[in-house]
């Protein structure tokens, strides 16, 4: 075993523990239980850190091409976003929402190969870095709007129907989580054009021709699209709230759709991915 | 040493009763003196609020303790003991601790989980602290009271929700909300309900009140009083496009805002979250306005149905406060067994006399030649030790002091007297 594995299984341990604590946390409220989970994420993040980066070091490019690595800088991205997240604005639940997915993302990645392969030379470029970290980033920022569309939707509920009970205390404003809501899809949304604009410019230069309509291609344009809806709809429409939280679930589904289609097709340019 | 509680509550006894035995201002400390110099009172607290007048104290008989309570409060207070007696509830022991833990953890109260209660307990118990009215006993009962009214605090959801319509509205309104004070509260109409809304949205903060009432005049009086601005009724639909929170309260016979009209304001508000709530009856505004998008509407009867539920809830969650108090009843009761010196002077006087025994006869037989007059000597000299020897700790044993449980753990263990206990 090397170092970035034993680093990547310590990690894991610890988002396992988390995902534990958050769990209990979300049956019985406390805030010891909340700062416990808080203290373990961080642990398996700077472990999760280390193990990408002594894996950047053996392999000598950034770890980002296998299912196994992408699965887990994903993991890493959603990790980052959520402690932000948990920084700036001290959302409870947040973590027992989010931190079973990142859980399963990092239980699915350690199960997949971990062997290192050669890149192939299309994909030896620095743009292999920007385009993917920007695209992950952006995608990462879209999975938390996701999660807090989904909590917006829960509190939406209690509060229409009159009978505010359950989680009704412990979830946010509904305003509250509408902000967070549009801010992460105004940091997801320019990170994705820059990632379509990267890609682009990478595809002219290794294939010449910005687009080659390769299925990714054509699902990261309909999830740009969506997003740029959202963003439009409630600058100039005042879609907020309750529709501005479909649409980021609608968004963040289609990028799944888009991840997992392409993934069973293994057709395209992204089949490495 | 009995613990013992005399009282009467907002259950036992109507407020024309409870206002009558009030110790308030100067009467708290006087009753306070004249309570504790009663022959058979050596500890006491009085905690005096307006739902409950209580008596807690350390007496030597409580049969005795309890007449001269009820004299001193009739005399006290001008009442004759015959109402007195029928509001009055007395509990003893292990009943009183239970009591007080109740009462201090808001179990007891009319709104059960209210936190007024703990604040004055704790008043109650400082006051006596500086009269020096209390002693070992009751300062171990209020300060184990007050922690055990925390831990429920902190381990039930018993203070939790809100359970008046004022304090539910507010409550919904931090769920929509984030921020209360950048948000402005419109008053459609008056009505005391609708102002006490007002004011508890004003305490938690909000920016702005606006008050639009039919007639201009008493609009502008009641804006005056939340220092607020008074608009025309004509004008309200209008005015909602830039207010957060509305109160309806009109009397009107019709609605007075539909959903078209709400429509438009929302195109207005460019879809902001607004929060509507019609307390008046019949309902002033139309119900349908509710399934609008960022539009929470709330009658009377939905606030009523937030606030009954949380009752529910806080009555759930008194059910695990009963067991914490039963839980710390028994904590408190064997730190109050292992305040009793008796056994311990028992043992320590054992074991004294039996080493006194054990050594005379021993020695007894080595001098076998000895006289009846000596062989008494000896026998007296060894019991002339043993009494003064255990005099000192024993006299130590027999006083009321602060650390007593200390001093009798302490004095088992210098004598070995832990093994056997009886």
């Amino acid at each position: 075993m090397n170092t970035g594995t034993i680093f990547f299984e310590l990690a894991l341990t610890f988002y396992f523990a988390a995902t534990l604590i958050s769990i209990i946390a979300f049956f019985k409220s406390g805030k010891t239980m909340e700062k416990v989970m808080l203290l373990l994420v961080v642990l398996g993040f700077i472990l999760h850190t280390i193990s990408i980066i002594s894996r950047y070091a053996t392999a000598g490019y950034i770890p980002i091409t296998t299912p196994h690595e992408a699965t887990s800088f994903f993991s890493w991205c959603s990790v980052l976003l959520f402690l932000i997240l948990e920084l700036r604005y001290k959302i409870g639940l947040l973590g027992s929402f989010i931190m079973p997915i990142i859980f399963v993302l990092m239980l699915s990645s350690s199960m997949l190969s971990r062997s290192i392969k050669a890149l192939s030379p299309v994909l030896q470029s620095y743009w292999l870095g920007i385009h993917t970290v920007l695209a992950f980033l952006g995608n990462a920022a879209f999975a938390m709007a996701f999660g807090i569309g989904i909590m917006y939707l829960v509190q939406e509920r209690y509060l229409k129907s009159k009978h505010p009970s359950g989680l009704f205390q412990r979830l946010p404003s509904l305003q509250s989580l509408d902000e967070i809501n549009y801010r992460l899809i105004t940091i997801g949304f320019p990170l994705l054009t820059l990632a379509i604009i990267s890609g682009a410019l990478w595809a002219d230069k290794a294939w010449g021709g910005y687009l080659r309509g390769d299925p990714r291609e054509v699902w990261a344009l309909i999830t740009w699209l969506i997003y740029a809806i959202v963003l439009h709809a409630r600058l100039m429409a005042g879609w907020r709230g309750k529709r501005a939280a479909i649409l980021s679930i609608i968004g963040f589904l289609t990028i799944l759709i888009a991840f997992a289609g392409i993934k069973l097709l293994r057709k395209g340019l992204h089949v490495f991915l | 040493m009995n613990i013992f509680v005399v009282g009467l509550n907002h259950k036992t006894a109507a407020v024309d009763v409870r206002e009558k035995l009030a110790f308030n201002g100067q009467k708290l400390e006087e009753g306070l003196m004249r309570i504790k110099t009663l022959p058979e009172v050596k500890e006491a607290v009085i905690l005096s609020t307006c739902n409950r007048v209580e008596m807690y104290t350390n007496v030597k008989d409580t049969v005795k303790a309890y007449e001269s309570i009820k004299d001193f409060i009739s005399e006290f207070h001008g009442l004759d003991r015959g109402s007195l007696e029928k509001s009055l509830y007395a509990y003893e022991n292990l009943a009183a601790v239970k009591h007080v833990f109740r009462v201090a953890s808001s179990l007891d109260s009319m709104v059960v989980g209210e936190p007024q209660i703990l604040g004055q307990i704790k008043d109650a118990f400082e006051f006596a602290l500086r009269k020096k009215t209390t002693g070992i006993l009751l300062n171990k009962l209020m300060k184990k009271a007050i922690s055990v009214a925390k831990r429920i605090r902190t381990e039930t959801k018993i203070a939790e929700n809100a359970v008046s319509i004022s304090f539910a509205a507010v409550e919904l309104a931090k769920k929509i909300f984030t921020d209360l004070s950048t948000k402005s509260v419109m008053l459609l109409g008056a009505g005391e309900m609708a102002e006490l809304a007002a004011k508890h949205l004003v305490s938690s903060g909000v920016k702005e009140v606006l008050v639009a009432n039919r007639t201009y005049e008493t609009g502008c009086s009641l804006a005056k009083e939340f220092n607020g601005r008074a608009v025309k009724f004509e004008n309200f639909v209008h005015e909602i496009a830039n207010t957060d929170i509305v109160i309806c309260s009109t009397g009107a016979s019709k609605y007075v805002l539909l959903k078209e009209q709400m429509h438009y304001v929302m195109k207005e508000r460019k879809h902001k979250p607004v929060f509507i709530i019609d307390i008046s009856v019949p309902r002033n505004i139309d119900p349908e306005i509710n399934n609008i998008d960022n539009v929470y509407l709330y009658d009377v009867d939905d606030i009523q149905g937030v606030v009954d539920s949380n009752v529910q809830g806080r009555q759930k969650e008194a059910e695990k406060a009963e067991a914490i108090i039963t839980d710390e009843i028994e904590t408190f009761q064997k730190w109050q067994s292992s305040l009793d010196s008796v056994p311990t002077i028992i043992a320590l006087r054992d074991r004294a006399d039996a080493i006194r025994k054990e050594e005379l006869e021993r020695l007894l037989n080595k001098l076998s030649g000895l006289g009846e007059k000596e062989k008494k000597d000896i026998e007296y000299m060894a019991n002339a030790i043993t009494n003064k020897l255990i005099h000192p700790p024993t006299a130590a044993l027999k006083e009321d002091a602060e650390d007593k449980d200390i001093l009798i753990a302490t004095i088992k263990r210098l004598y070995g007297l832990n093994e056997k206990e009886e």
